[in-house]
């Protein structure tokens, strides 16, 4: 069984006190950086931890955050993204749920590298029992002197601010969430400029993810080089999956990236396999805004390797027969599922929460809701499948942000992946509302891989 | 200290920090990207319809890497070296394309009623860049009609969102009645619940709406535009930051309405105050400068037969000497 990093002592009893925390080993990364460390050497730290954004783009923290511009008399913020809303992940709210002071924790030693003095977390609106929780630590971490004025004597001052979001998912995106922690209507900004520029009130701000944060503390605890070893290529460290769908165990589980998925889905120590003895039609490996894969592409690449839960692998084949890492919401279908209900459920939600401001993705997401409608229920053409593909074309990469591309992907793939069964709801629409269409026929054996010569 | 910039092979310099489209404004003619929602007078604006992106295919002379994907091109400044293709780029044509019929699908195609048809941006638009057809098949959103005080008029049904008009409340007007309530493709222009814009300034946003959501509620319905006689006028405002300069729409002997003045692009020169807009509606009231300047492709000019042919060469010092360079090239080839 691997090491846990973050969930190490998640089973202690009382662990959301700060005094178990404490008498686990609680708080020392922050004794260690404030008394022994300089700010730079925190960030040259987790530079060589490799550690990478766990909120789905996964662009390596360190790098983000020696980007910070320094100039002098102008405030530097730090603002944790608590505001998970992709659809299949849970993993941020389960950690602030059961150990909030290893966010606290993070978010002082991650503040201190970066030189802020107020750091702010932002919460999802419909998430109020973890503000209270995360509201109730900081009490009890300014208590024990580890906020506030003077912390540990070593003349550094942090103040850290709980804010509850409205509970849109557009609030993640973090000049969204920048536009309305400033208390205005969550739209994102036009980059250039970037947060590291002009962010918060126009200053210098770093946006993290709760799990980025988090995993500052085993880095600074065990020395960069250490953590970086855990891992496979620039995949370092340890992830947490929230795991779902028709798994037999779903939850949350830490894994060492580069764990073979076959493993992952299948040993008894993570998801234990398919419920009910089904078969796996389809995987969402990292949220739902990450493409759709069909079983046997999951489980292996399409040059036959072994598909591994890491950024790299899962990226291997690029958007053809690849998916993304993303937040790590890992959602498995069983052969009872109906894609075509699956992806309109996605896109029903990605046309509730797209925020207006550009229209290609007002429109578009609207609209391929509309079509999805119509194939779901049995009124749908066989021209829908191009329309839905040429929609999705025309939204991807052509939006203020990275929403637009989130609605486009899982649509664009199901068709890729899928559009045997997509064209079976139009030629048997009366037959399609009453049952599903089982598991595809080609999900086994493993498309050929065509060669150039 | 001058940066250049290249767009669809034509070079230019201009003062860093400009943004593209001011730059390919500089050069004129038909590589200018079109814009929906950026207006120049208007701080802040731009970057929402995506109308404008172009690629760019070299993004400066230290980096000449191309940028990923397309960029807006009313909110990206030029670097030194910054190649830029606009009309030459097949993927930004068909992005453009893609664009227009998305601001499309839930515009409700009522030109024939509507009082705006003949000066519509987006009327233009969708004829340069559009396809023939829609392929949306579904019901569009509908709004109620919205009194915004009494001389304003809203009808959601048919705006685009492109917050001019917001920016206009923000920066005009010394409240901010004036907002976006809900999200995504419910989201409506509000002021909420007919609060009324109380403010001097407030009519402008007629003048900034791109299509017929914002219309003039004394000339609602008087006219054609393309029936009235554009004049332009000026009379002495009394009115502090209003400058009295504006245009007279006749019909007959008869002023229908009165606009700010605008230029090329379709932004105004100047804002105009309430009074000079509403109130002034006699010859006597104003001093006339002279017919107004129709360009030939518009349908306004159409009753006028003032046609002016097509210019050879373009007034534009830039163009010719990028016209020679361009014809030298081809010749060459």
């Amino acid at each position: 069984m691997a090491r846990k990093l973050l969930l190490e002592h998640i089973n202690v009893p009382g662990i959301n006190t700060f005094d178990v925390y404490r008498s686990k080993g609680g708080y020392a990364s922050v004794e260690k950086a404030l008394k022994t460390m300089s700010p730079d050497e925190v960030v040259e730290e987790v530079k060589k931890s490799g550690l990478r954004g766990r909120g789905g783009a996964g662009f390596p923290t360190g790098m983000k955050w020696s980007f910070l511009a320094k100039p002098e008399g102008v405030a530097r913020y730090l603002v944790c993204n608590a505001d998970e809303s992709e659809p299949g992940t849970f993993k941020d709210r389960y950690l602030m749920t059961y150990i909030p002071h290893l966010l606290i924790e993070g978010m002082i030693t991650a503040s201190y590298a970066l030189g802020a003095k107020v750091s702010y977390i932002y919460v999802r609106g419909e998430m109020m029992p973890q503000i209270r929780i995360l509201e109730k630590a900081i009490a009890e971490a300014k208590n024990a002197g580890f906020l506030g004025k003077n912390i540990l004597g070593s003349g550094y001052d942090l103040e850290l601010y709980v804010q509850p979001g409205g509970g849109a998912y557009i609030c993640g995106e973090e000049t969204a969430l920048l536009e309305s922690l400033e208390g205005k209507r969550g739209n994102p900004r036009i980059k250039p400029p970037f947060p590291a520029i002009a962010g918060l009130y126009g200053c210098p701000t770093v946006v993290n993810n709760v799990e980025s944060i988090a995993a500052v503390v085993p880095i600074i605890n065990e020395g960069g080089e250490e953590y970086a070893k855990i891992g496979i290529g620039r995949s370092t460290g340890t992830k947490l999956i929230s795991a779902g769908g028709n798994v037999k165990k779903p939850g949350v589980y830490e894994i060492d990236l580069g764990l073979p998925a076959e493993e992952f889905l299948y040993s008894d120590e993570y998801c234990g396999g398919i419920a009910n003895g089904k078969r796996l039609k389809a995987v969402v490996a990292g949220g739902s805004s990450v493409p759709i894969l069909p079983a046997n592409l999951f489980l292996k690449t399409i040059n036959n390797q072994p598909r591994l839960m890491s950024y790299e692998s899962l990226a291997d084949g690029g958007f053809a027969t690849g998916t993304m890492m993303g937040s790590g919401g890992f959602i498995a279908f069983d052969e009872d599922q109906c894609i075509v209900r699956n992806t309109w459920n996605f896109t029903r939600f990605y046309h509730h929460e797209s925020c207006g401001q550009c229209s290609p993705c007002r429109e578009g997401t609207g609209w391929m809701e509309k079509v999805l409608h119509r194939l779901e229920y049995g009124h749908g053409k066989m021209s829908d499948m191009d329309l839905l593909v040429d929609v999705s074309k025309k939204i991807e990469g052509n939006t203020i942000c990275p929403l637009g591309d989130a609605a486009a992907w899982p649509v664009a793939s199901a068709i890729r992946h899928f559009r045997d069964e997509f064209e079976w709801h139009v030629t048997n629409a009366s037959e399609a509302v009453t049952r599903n269409f089982g598991l595809a026929h080609y999900a086994d054996p493993l498309p050929k891989l065509e060669t150039v010569s | 200290m001058s940066v250049k910039v290249t767009i669809d092979g034509i070079a230019i310099e201009v003062e860093p920090g400009t943004t593209i489209l001011n730059a390919a404004r500089q050069i004129g003619g038909d590589i200018v990207p079109p814009a929906m929602c950026y207006y120049s007078k208007l701080k802040d604006s731009g970057g929402k319809c995506r109308t404008c992106l172009v690629k760019v295919s070299k993004g400066s002379e230290k980096d000449p890497r191309p940028m990923p994907k397309l960029v807006a091109s009313c909110r990206t400044t030029v670097m030194d070296g910054m190649e830029v293709q606009n009309i030459t780029s097949p993927e930004v044509i068909e992005a453009r394309k893609g664009i227009v019929e998305m601001l499309l699908v839930n515009h409700p195609l009522d030109c024939p009623i509507c009082d705006q048809a003949g000066e519509c941006h987006l009327q233009d638009l969708s004829f340069e860049h559009g396809a023939v057809k829609t392929r949306y098949e579904f019901d569009r959103r509908t709004f109620e009609k919205i009194d915004i005080g009494d001389k304003i008029q809203l009808h959601m049904t048919r705006c685009i969102l492109c917050y001019r008009c917001v920016f206009v409340a923000n920066q005009l007007t010394d409240h901010r009645y004036h907002g976006i309530l809900n999200r995504g493709d419910h989201s409506e222009i509000s002021t909420y619940i007919q609060h009324a814009v109380d403010n001097d300034f407030s009519g402008n946003v007629i003048d900034v709406c791109p299509v017929g959501a914002l219309t003039d509620k004394t000339f609602r319905f008087k006219n054609r535009v393309w029936f009235t006689k554009p004049v332009e006028a000026h009379r002495d405002c009394d009115h502090k930051d209003c400058n009295g300069k504006v245009t007279l729409w006749y019909k007959g002997e008869e002023v229908l309405r009165v606009t700010a003045r605008k230029d090329v692009y379709g932004e105004v020169e100047e804002f105009i105050c309430n009074t000079c807009r509403f109130d002034k509606k006699k010859t006597s009231d104003w001093v006339i400068d002279g017919p107004r300047h129709v360009s030939h492709k518009s349908v306004i000019s159409s009753n006028h037969y003032d046609f002016i042919p097509l210019p050879v060469v373009k007034t534009n010092p830039v163009l010719i000497e990028a016209n020679k360079e361009q014809f030298e090239r081809e010749t060459r080839l």
